[in-house]
């Protein structure tokens, strides 16, 4: 069609996206994770929007067990969009002190993620909510439409999507449902990358490499982020060079032995690397189809 | 510079469609180590190869789909060469293919179909080509697999891409490439083989990293941006966001704001990345004019040189996707790029066999039917001939209740303004009365003998339809004589005429849009059968008011026994007339065991249930 290249494309669809949504929805809301992908998202809105700011909060759904890095980037990227930030922490999983080392990586995912996600939701009448999942992800998002619809209780139905034809997006909701939006769906981790470094987008400093203490946990490398890490009986952490090509909680993100520091080293590593992304999240890997299940519940 | 090349691959199971998916995936570094190993899992519990990979598996990523062997929707896969990002729409078969694959050739520059070396050209060969250049898609891939299982035989291949090129120049696809391969050997699909030295053409992969697509549309285009967004950060400035669609703006061009059709000056470029000189087709930007001009969400910024046009009549290819069918003279909402208006569509013209492209003549579309239908907007809106334009001549169609996308569709032309009255008073149907009162008129027709509660009941169940806010009208057997009836008596014959004038008030009701209730007596099968012929199936509701003779003889609220008894009524019904009962009402009160008020509820339990 034109001269344009695929960062310049991929950008424009998505900020289409987004005015869309600024346009048609009522009570948007972003989704903010502090993550690599949140970041580009945040990005675009900002250029959506430009000269105005993003007409939208972001909303961080937290868990108290995200990594310290992570919160000092998302304060100072919230405050550099002009950007009114929610965090939200799930009241019942404070109040039972929920922690994935004790109580496992799925109650601890159902009741600070998803439930947590649902109760910020409802309670702001938020009506459209941004999230930066890619359809290169995880092979359930390749077949989850841009606008993706949940009923008013947040559940997914996968057999019932909405065909999304051309540049045109059916927003049209009834009173208490909602749709989750995917400006990045056309997007690969590489694209994220690229975009990254070609617009100079600041990163959370746990995507590079650096001397970190870590255990070694069923053949994946973990960071010990604070004192709440138990160690086993006589087990020591040992100081590797390592970063993150994603970002979770930190107990249940694992960590790769890497010596790249900078974007254009983690892009060239990446495109040597055989694994995918996701093969550090835990939670995708509980059961088979789990992330399918998780969506139909109401996760993002 | 990497571009971005969007394409869709078309073709069946059989025909190795996700194998040559697999096969391009794989060997662009699309598939990880891990999510390779998920698959061999994966194979092993749902795969049809035997325990071998099945890279079809790839493409049913739903545990829904998984366990069911089936294909629900279209998916989208990434893979990259250093010269370009490719965006690949995988549209399995099955019966929900047609809608798959029009959404995924909504966005393809390029159809890559897939043909068994050793079949040929199959009708699904030719259904999949004609859905792709409906959608617009102007240039198509050849892939000619299994060549290996034909022993690479040159003629074999020059004979299907012969036939095909025929058939596609038939339907106005001007550009094929056809290429033998085999997607499972990957034989000419990464690089060339040595197994087809008679073939020089590009290997698939070689092909989609060098096909310019810049030709795809119909010409650079004229500048067209459909304002999405207006942004106001203050009172000094004010800005219009939108995606260029095609064309180019600078700076200092005259442009036409539509619908008002009002000149205005570009001043500014806005991007957070600094002003820019020049915006092409693709760029989402901000615009500024260099004075005020009325501009909102809808409009459409045009060159000052030729219009795109304006109207709220048009003739268009209609693609159904909902389940239930389309209801002309319905008012559903059209989206066209940032425009959204009311629209009704007319009864079709006809609906095309996608196999054979024969016209069928039809009253509606079904799911996944392809028709042609004119469409009337409830005010004018601004667009293209799809041919011109996908982003101004493309639209969806939304149910008003639902809210789901109905149908996509695709302008052929305006239509003059110029129709004929005649034909616009015809244009209105019973259907859209009916689809203004939003509701779908009904014949409740209660029968049961004097007395037993007819009028009773029918009044309560029109208070609460009343109350639901349905129109309706209840045509009362007593009510009726005294007027429009009053010249017939209580013989066989009158009492036939009766019924057969109350069927008629009621079916012009019906026109109207009205849910009507009628409380005649109505003692003969005949014409309760009569009556249920007259109106379209399953708007025929009788209801038997079940009342044993003495009870309503007993209860005699008119006296009207008690004079038939005293011999001064004739022909009375269950005295010296008979009452022939319904065999198999929709519905039976008994009003022995049921109130009146109760007997509504039923009633309106089954409407609801309709």
């Amino acid at each position: 069609m034109s001269a344009l290249t695929h960062l310049q494309l991929l950008e424009a669809e998505s900020i289409h996206i987004i005015r869309e949504v600024m346009a048609e929805m009522e009570r948007p809301v972003m989704l903010y994770s502090a993550g690599k992908d949140s970041a580009v998202m945040l990005h675009l809105a900002r250029k959506a929007a430009y000269p105005s700011s993003p007409p939208f909060p972001l909303l961080h759904v937290d868990t108290g067990w995200k990594f310290r890095e992570m919160y000092e980037h998302r304060d100072r990227a919230a405050a550099q969009g002009g950007m009114e930030l929610i965090v939200h922490r799930n009241p019942d999983a404070v109040e039972r002190n929920i922690d994935p080392f004790v109580h496992g990586s799925s109650l601890h995912t159902m009741l600070w993620k998803t439930e947590g996600l649902k109760q910020a939701l409802s309670a702001h009448r938020f009506d459209s909510a941004f999230g930066g999942a890619r359809r290169d992800e995880e092979a359930s998002r390749a077949k989850e439409r841009i606008f993706s619809f949940r009923s008013s209780s947040h559940a997914w139905d996968p057999k019932n999507q909405r065909p999304e034809l051309w540049r045109l997006f059916n927003t049209r909701i009834s009173p208490g449902e909602s749709v989750r939006v995917f400006p990045l769906s056309n997007w690969t981790e590489l694209d994220v990358w690229q975009y990254i470094e070609a617009e100079e987008i600041e990163v959370v400093p746990l995507y590079f490499a650096a001397a970190r203490p870590t255990v070694e946990r069923d053949g994946q490398l973990f960071v010990i982020d604070d004192d709440r890490f138990p160690l086993a009986k006589g087990e020591r952490p040992v100081e590797r060079r390592v970063r993150f090509r994603t970002l979770g909680c930190y107990p249940l993100t694992a960590a790769i032995e890497s010596d790249a520091t900078t974007v254009a080293e983690v892009v060239d590593e990446m495109r040597r690397s055989p694994s995918s992304e996701r093969s550090g999240r835990l939670i995708d890997r509980d059961e088979a189809a789990s992330m399918e299940r998780k969506k139909r519940q109401g996760y993002f | 510079m990497t571009s971005l090349l969007r394409l869709i691959a078309c073709g069946s199971v059989d025909d190795g469609k996700s194998t040559l998916i697999g096969r391009l995936l794989h060997d662009c570094g699309g598939i990880y180590d891990d999510q390779l190993s998920g698959l061999v899992a994966a194979s092993r519990r749902f795969g049809t190869q035997g325990g071998e990979v099945d890279l079809a598996l790839l493409g049913d990523a739903l545990e829904a789909e998984r366990e069911q062997g089936i294909t629900i929707d279209v998916a989208y896969r990434f893979f990259a060469t250093p010269a370009r990002k490719f965006i690949l729409a995988d549209a399995p078969g099955h019966e929900q293919y047609t809608r798959n694959m029009v959404t995924g050739a909504s966005t393809a520059d390029l159809a890559v179909v897939l043909v068994d070396a050793g079949k040929g050209i199959l009708t699904q060969t030719r259904r999949h080509s004609y859905l792709a250049k409906l959608l617009g898609i102007g240039r198509v891939v050849l892939a000619v697999n299994k060549m290996d299982l034909v022993g690479w035989d040159r003629a074999r291949f020059e004979e299907i891409a012969g036939e095909y090129r025929s058939f596609a120049e038939g339907i106005g696809i001007p550009q094929v490439t056809a290429i033998p391969l085999s997607a499972l050997t990957g034989a000419n699909v990464a690089s060339k083989s040595d197994l087809a030295d008679w073939y020089h053409g590009p290997a698939l992969i070689e092909y989609l990293e060098q096909v310019d697509i810049s030709q795809n549309a119909a010409g650079p285009g004229l500048f067209r941006m459909p304002v999405q967004w207006v942004s106001r950060p203050n009172v000094d400035f004010r800005g219009y966001a939108g995606t260029v669609v095609s064309g180019t703006v600078r700076p200092g061009d005259q442009v036409i704001v539509l619908p008002a059709e009002t000149p205005a000056e570009i001043e500014r470029i806005v991007t957070m990345d600094g002003e820019l000189a020049e915006a092409v087709s693709g760029q989402s930007v901000t615009l500024t004019f260099t004075r005020p001009v009325e501009c909102a969400r809808g409009s459409v910024l045009s060159s000052a040189v030729d219009l795109p046009q304006k109207g709220d009549q048009f003739e268009a290819v209609l693609h159904w996707m909902a389940s239930e069918d389309l209801l002309p003279g319905r008012q559903y909402l059209l989206k066209l790029a940032t425009q959204t208006v009311a629209a009704v569509v007319q009864t079709p013209k006809y609906e095309i066999n996608v196999d054979t492209l024969e016209h069928l003549a039809c009253k509606t579309l079904g799911l996944n039917a392809i028709g042609v239908a004119n469409i009337w907007a409830d005010g004018p809106i601004i667009f293209e001939p799809y041919d011109a334009s996908r982003d101004l001549g493309g639209f969806i169609l939304i149910d008003r209740l639902s809210n789901a996308t109905v149908a996509a569709g695709m302008i052929n032309h305006a239509l003059r303004r110029s129709i004929n009255v005649h034909e616009q008073i015809l244009e209105v149907t019973p259907e859209s009365r009916a689809a203004l009162k939003g509701q779908r008129p009904k014949l409740l027709w209660f029968t049961g003998l004097s007395g037993a509660g007819k009028s009773t009941i029918a009044n309560i169940v029109e208070r609460k339809l009343n109350a639901r806010g349905r129109h309706t009208f209840l045509l009362d057997g007593d009510n009726l004589r005294r007027g429009l009836n009053k010249d017939l008596g209580f013989t066989d014959a009158d009492r036939i005429e009766n019924i057969r004038r109350a069927a008629e008030t009621a079916c012009l009701m019906m026109d109207a849009g009205l849910i009507v209730l009628t409380a005649f007596i109505s003692p003969f099968r005949a014409e309760r059968q009569m009556v249920r012929e007259m109106v379209a199936e399953g708007d025929f509701v009788e209801i038997f008011v079940d009342t044993p003779l003495a009870d309503a003889e007993a209860r005699d609220v008119k006296g009207l026994y008690k004079k038939a008894r005293a011999g001064e009524l004739q022909n009375f019904t269950g005295l010296d007339s008979s009452y022939e009962t319904p065999e198999v009402p929709q519905i039976r009160i008994d009003t022995m065991r049921t109130a009146a008020e109760e007997a509504a509820d039923i009633i309106i339990a089954y409407l609801e249930r309709l």
